[in-house]
């Protein structure tokens, strides 16, 4: 018999994402395609905002989550991710804005209705750990009513590899297995829209990559996923879209649509020795806006249509007899967008 | 509304096996019983059946009521600052359980093995005095009116402790503090049945009567009160 390990398994690390089979009929879409805004989205908040006497958690935030996106909902701490999880999940009321989740209007009157549509798996797993696992998600598939329940219990363990682990109190388990069944408890309710705060935080890489592994196979399933985190590679890799919180919404879009906004597009050109004249070759190219010189054989040029000015800029290059090394297109990661973001936030704060 | 009996179950049910798994609540659930069940036994056992006419002056059975009225308090101390040491108050709370579903399901988890330890102990203290004690003193201390206030107000006192210690939980930030405080609030109660049993208070009919309605009415109260101080966004939030 081979040992037990971190995983849950002695067999394999991967999660056995195949085994969560929702009921719902739901449309498979690709992983990572632009998603187009539904009529009817899966979440629409409108002005919504939220005070605890005079501190502001989040002021003012509109934005729309169409049917089976993944969404992410980045910002530094503080920001007021949780807070707007909490509220989306009518654990906290609003001060004031209106929303609709899983098409239900946001009001503490239609509480009961919405969480039995969505599922949240808060940052902390909050487990009973004097419990087994089986217990844990027993008590929460019966707060769902959830039908068939041991079916239902059965598919969200193996879901995240831990069927072999049912019978061992919460209370044993490592920190990434109790990560684990929090997620499979998420599960147990079959929801249209599931929030997860900060999945992976605490996880090593191989458990990250594994929980990573199963919000695509949801996406593939059709489930609408609001992702909070703080690792920005997590949403790079995961999210069809990303908003920026700090207190207020700072921006939203897709991450190529971000960048847009936020850096001017360049062409890196690195020659083998410094152009004679780099004003002759550069200055009156198509598609190229300016150009600036950073350090010996290495040139920046502002471009408006990589595409065009790309190949322009070879032909010049080629024509002013220049050893190229390299042309590249200059790619700003999410990291470069939120770091943007946050530094303006800072420096207006500090003005 | 409508309260699901299959979410107050789950309640219930997680709460029951906690209980059975947490060592400090199995020893308050089993420590206060002792102590009323021990002393009684002792000072029964030693009496000559002589004692027989003082003992019929006096209710001494009902000085077991202190069980209900302190068991349930200390055990439900737990329910609420419980969930939230734990960290597991605010996943339950974004299941589509109720308020009153949730405070329901606890209460009767406390309730339940509260009455039922009330109870055994009662038989297992009636069985000892009927089979060691002198047979005048057992017949003077087994009364059929004694009998029934115990079996009737032992579910009325719990109800009670249960609530005061429910509302307690829900305002307290730790849970030792809260088990304090629900033992204390308890007292009183407790006290009285003590009042009772020593007959400074002598008991009627009519006494009984009243105190009956009243504790009806203050388990009323309680789940209004207990209702009221379970409030989601600040158990959740930790603001005042």
């Amino acid at each position: 018999m081979q040992p037990k390990n971190e995983h849950g398994s002695g067999r394999t690390r991967s999660w056995n994402i195949g085994a969560w089979n929702g009921t719902r009929c739901r449309h498979p879409r690709k992983a990572k395609s632009p998603v187009a805004p539904s009529p009817s989205p899966a979440l629409s908040v409108h002005g919504l905002s939220r005070h605890f006497g005079d501190r502001v958690a989040f002021q003012d935030v509109s934005f729309e989550i169409g049917h089976g996106e993944v969404f992410g909902f980045l910002g530094p701490n503080g920001a007021g991710k949780t807070t707007m999880v909490r509220t989306l999940g009518t654990l906290l009321s609003p001060t004031s804005g209106s929303a609709t989740v899983a098409g239900i209007p946001l009001t503490s009157e239609n509480g009961v209705e919405i969480r039995r549509r969505i599922s949240i798996m808060p940052e902390s797993p909050g487990l009973y750990l004097r419990l087994s696992v089986t217990e844990n998600l027993e008590c929460f598939a019966d707060l769902y009513e959830a039908p068939h329940p041991h079916d239902r219990i059965g598919r969200a363990l193996r879901a995240v590899n831990l069927a072999d682990r049912a019978d061992d109190a919460c209370g044993t388990l490592s920190k990434g297995l109790r990560q684990r069944v929090a997620l499979a408890r998420a599960l147990l309710s079959d929801p249209q829209v599931l929030f997860l705060d900060e999945p992976t935080s605490g996880l090593d890489p191989a458990a990250a990559r594994d929980v990573h592994e199963l919000i695509d196979e949801l996406r593939r399933r059709g489930v609408t996923i609001f992702l909070t985190t703080h690792r920005l590679d997590e949403a790079e890799r995961l999210c069809d879209r990303v908003a920026i919180l700090n207190t207020t919404l700072r921006t939203i879009g897709r991450l190529d649509e971000l960048r847009e906004q936020l850096f001017a597009r360049t062409l890196t050109v690195r020659t083998l020795v410094a152009l004679p004249e780099p004003e002759g070759v550069f200055g009156d190219l198509p598609a190229v806006d300016g150009w600036r010189q950073d350090g010996p054989g290495n040139y920046v040029l502002a471009v408006s249509d990589p595409a065009v000015a790309a190949p322009a800029a070879t032909r010049a290059l080629v024509a002013a007899g220049a050893d190229v090394l390299s042309i590249n297109q200059s790619q700003h990661s999410l990291e470069d967008v939120y770091l943007q973001l946050v530094d303006q936030d800072e420096e207006a704060g500090q003005e | 509304m409508s309260v699901s009996r299959r979410r107050v179950r789950a309640v219930f049910r997680k709460e029951v096996r906690e209980y059975r798994r947490n060592g400090f609540i199995v020893l308050t659930m089993a420590i206060i019983p002792l102590i009323f069940l021990i002393q009684p036994l002792i000072i029964v056992f030693g009496l000559p059946a002589a004692a027989a006419n003082e003992l019929a002056h006096g209710h001494l059975l009902l000085y077991m009521l202190g069980i209900p009225a302190l068991v349930p308090a200390a055990v439900a101390a737990y329910a609420v600052v419980g969930e939230r040491q734990q960290g597991t108050l605010e996943p339950v709370l974004t299941t589509p359980v109720r308020r009153e579903e949730f405070l329901l399901g606890k209460v009767l988890a406390a309730l339940v093995p509260s009455v039922a330890i009330a109870y055994a102990v009662y038989a297992f203290f009636l069985a000892c005095v009927e089979l060691f004690a002198q047979p005048a003193v057992a017949s003077a201390l087994i009364r059929g009116p004694d009998l029934l206030a115990q079996l009737l107000f032992t579910p009325l006192l719990a109800a009670w402790s249960i609530w005061v210690g429910i509302a307690i939980s829900a305002r307290a930030s730790d849970f030792r503090v809260a088990q304090q405080l629900g033992t204390l609030a308890s007292l009183p109660t407790a006290v009285l049945a003590a009042l009772v049993a020593f007959n400074v208070i002598h008991p009627t009919l009519g006494l009984a009567l009243g105190l009956g309605a009243a504790l009806l009415l203050l388990d009323g109260a309680g789940w209004r009160i207990a209702s009221a101080t379970f409030d989601p966004e600040r158990l959740i939030t930790g603001s005042r």
